[in-house]
């Protein structure tokens, strides 16, 4: 015997305990509270399907949820496709490339609200971006102040942050692509968009489907770009809300209805989880590719 | 030729990726009397005045210190908690070790956001909300450096352990003289991101603190920016001061960072 029959559990306590505690319990109390009218005070009926009810004839779980579709749709083709194309440009070792992916890589270190706060000032109406277009002879836009310009300016900033991230990702894949492939299409006279499309692109498709997922999945789940962006408001009147700005606007504080937001939030979850789902399938199908 | 074209794309790519940063720097140091929305990024008069200034508005050094705090016991918790946890996944037997493991790694598929509300009544119900520990524990240990270190655990080869256990060593002298040291690497990717995650995370403290003098940097940091967007230059400041220290450990540490990207061991 190498050890006493108690002694992995000791070893496992504190961290099962904070699993079981804050994920596990949470996530099933959750899934329970959404079938009840629970407030923030406590105490709630059972009401079945209630909540569900009230959330399809909720205008703003639509807007909200139509926000979050269009964020994760306007999000992936610029993430999937541009920290490839950057990791092509700093994969080749030349001088100083390792100052330009320590670049590179900065905004992804930096906190959500930092780089929040650091776009609002530049998408500012008298910001550096206006300035620029109003130099250039355009009229000064309402980045924040439109509801459909605040989406976009969020997902441009939700891509610029995850532009390093995703070509670290990249940068661990094309170095696993055989140079001989690039060699041989060079050899058949192919230059370098069609090289692109018929050896980077089939080496790296795993890749590009794991890329597409997690930022499916993180484009969905946006919270605070948006929050920074519109002063927390979620854009004028509401219009620019997601899933998980409505989630806690909905189950925050002394008026929270917890019910509600825990609705909300299992519906959150059965999308993610959709995802995830798919995300796997075209794994598999690649694998079998 | 090409290399010109070269340098000139990933120029390009340099200025949008640290140009912000800059400018936001460049709108810190910018004294009282120098127009902010002048796109200038080289200040006449530059001073660090509203460094000390942002002081004076809202107690930036004590977020500061709540952040730091936060962040340094979220690392020391989750080295220790989850290399302890893989340790027993990876190298004791026991009945039951299934349980756990599925444990693990179903706590990593659930989406924080499902569980932010239903966290926030369990911390009620703990008595703990508007508290720092609050803010640490749910991410105190996460289920994913658990496995991480599982995996770092496993590729350890076992005769050294096996010659210690001849010798008659228990299991946490195992632990912590032979398989904790051999792990070094992914602990730093552990402790690493943990600090960042930590000191970078918005939605959990958001939602759990009420007090000022609780907030964390990134908090007080949103409530500045609503209570004073006139004065960017001390918004400018708070920024700051909220990136530096991370882009300091992150110039220092950059191939632990690269690494942890590798090993999965931050989302997006």
């Amino acid at each position: 015997m190498t050890h006493r029959p108690y002694t992995p559990w000791l070893f496992l306590l504190p961290g099962l305990a904070v699993s079981l505690l804050f994920v596990i319990f949470p996530f099933l109390n959750m899934i329970v509270l959404s079938f009840t009218d629970a407030s923030a005070l406590g105490g709630g009926q059972f009401t079945g399907v209630d909540n569900f009810v009230r959330m399809a004839q909720d205008p703003k779980f639509w807007v909200a949820a139509r926000n979050s579709l269009l964020y994760m749709v306007g999000v992936v083709p610029p993430l999937v496709l541009l920290p490839l194309l950057i990791a092509m440009l700093a994969q080749k070792v030349v001088p100083g490339i390792g100052i330009f992916r320590t670049a590179f890589f900065t905004p992804v270190i930096a906190s959500a609200v930092v780089v929040g706060l650091i776009w609002t000032w530049l998408l500012d109406s008298r910001g550096l971006v206006n300035n620029v277009v109003e130099a250039l002879g355009g009229t000064r836009i309402g980045f924040l102040t439109d509801s459909t310009l605040l989406l976009i300016s969020s997902m441009v900033v939700t891509v610029w942050r995850g532009l390093g991230y995703y070509m670290v990702i990249y940068l661990a894949a094309l170095a696993n692509v055989p140079k001989d492939l690039h060699e041989a299409a060079m050899v058949d006279g192919a230059g370098p968009i069609r090289r692109f499309w018929s050896v980077t692109v089939p080496a790296l498709r795993p890749t590009m489907v794991l890329v597409a997922a997690l930022s499916a999945v993180n484009g969905f789940r946006v919270f605070s770009e948006i929050y920074l962006l519109s002063g927390g408001s979620g854009g004028p009147g509401g219009a620019s809300t997601t899933m998980v700005l409505l989630i806690q606007s909905v189950g925050r504080g002394l008026t929270g209805e917890v019910g509600y937001a825990s609705a909300l939030s299992f519906v959150l979850f059965v999308i993610l989880l959709g995802l995830l789902l798919v995300t796997l399938k075209l794994n598999r199908r690649e694998e079998q590719l | 030729m090409k290399l010109a074209l070269r340098y000139s794309a990933l120029l390009a790519i340099l200025a949008i990726s640290i140009g912000p940063f800059l400018w936001q720097f460049a709108t810190s140091i910018k004294g009282p009397n120098e127009d902010v929305f002048v796109p200038d990024f080289i200040p006449d008069d530059p001073t660090f005045a509203n460094y000390a200034a942002v002081a004076d508005v809202v107690p930036v050094w004590t977020f500061a210190l709540n952040s730091l705090t936060v962040a340094s016991v979220n690392v020391i918790t989750n080295c220790l908690g989850a290399a302890m946890a893989g340790y027993a996944l990876a190298r004791l037997k026991f009945r039951g070790r299934r349980f756990a493991a599925v444990v693990f790694a179903s706590s990593i598929l659930v989406p924080f956001e499902a569980i932010l509300i239903s966290l926030f009544l369990v911390m009620r119900g703990f008595g703990l909300t508007n508290t720092l520990t609050g803010v640490v524990l749910p991410g105190s240990i996460a289920a994913l450096n658990v496995l991480l270190l599982r995996n770092a655990f496993l590729a350890l080869p076992a005769e050294v352990e096996e010659a210690a256990i001849i010798d008659g060593a228990n299991a946490w002298q195992r632990f912590t003289r032979l398989a904790l040291p051999s792990v070094k690497g992914t602990l730093v990717v552990v402790a690493l991101f943990s600090f960042m995650f930590s000191w970078d995370d918005f939605l959990w403290p958001l939602v759990v603190l009420s007090d000022q003098e609780k907030y964390t940097l990134t908090i007080g940091l949103a409530y500045l920016q609503g209570t004073f967007v006139q004065n960017q230059r001390l918004v400018a400041a708070g920024t700051i001061i909220a990136v530096l220290p991370l882009i300091l450990l992150f110039l220092l540490l950059q191939k632990h960072f690269f690494r942890g990207v590798g090993e999965g061991a931050i989302k997006g």
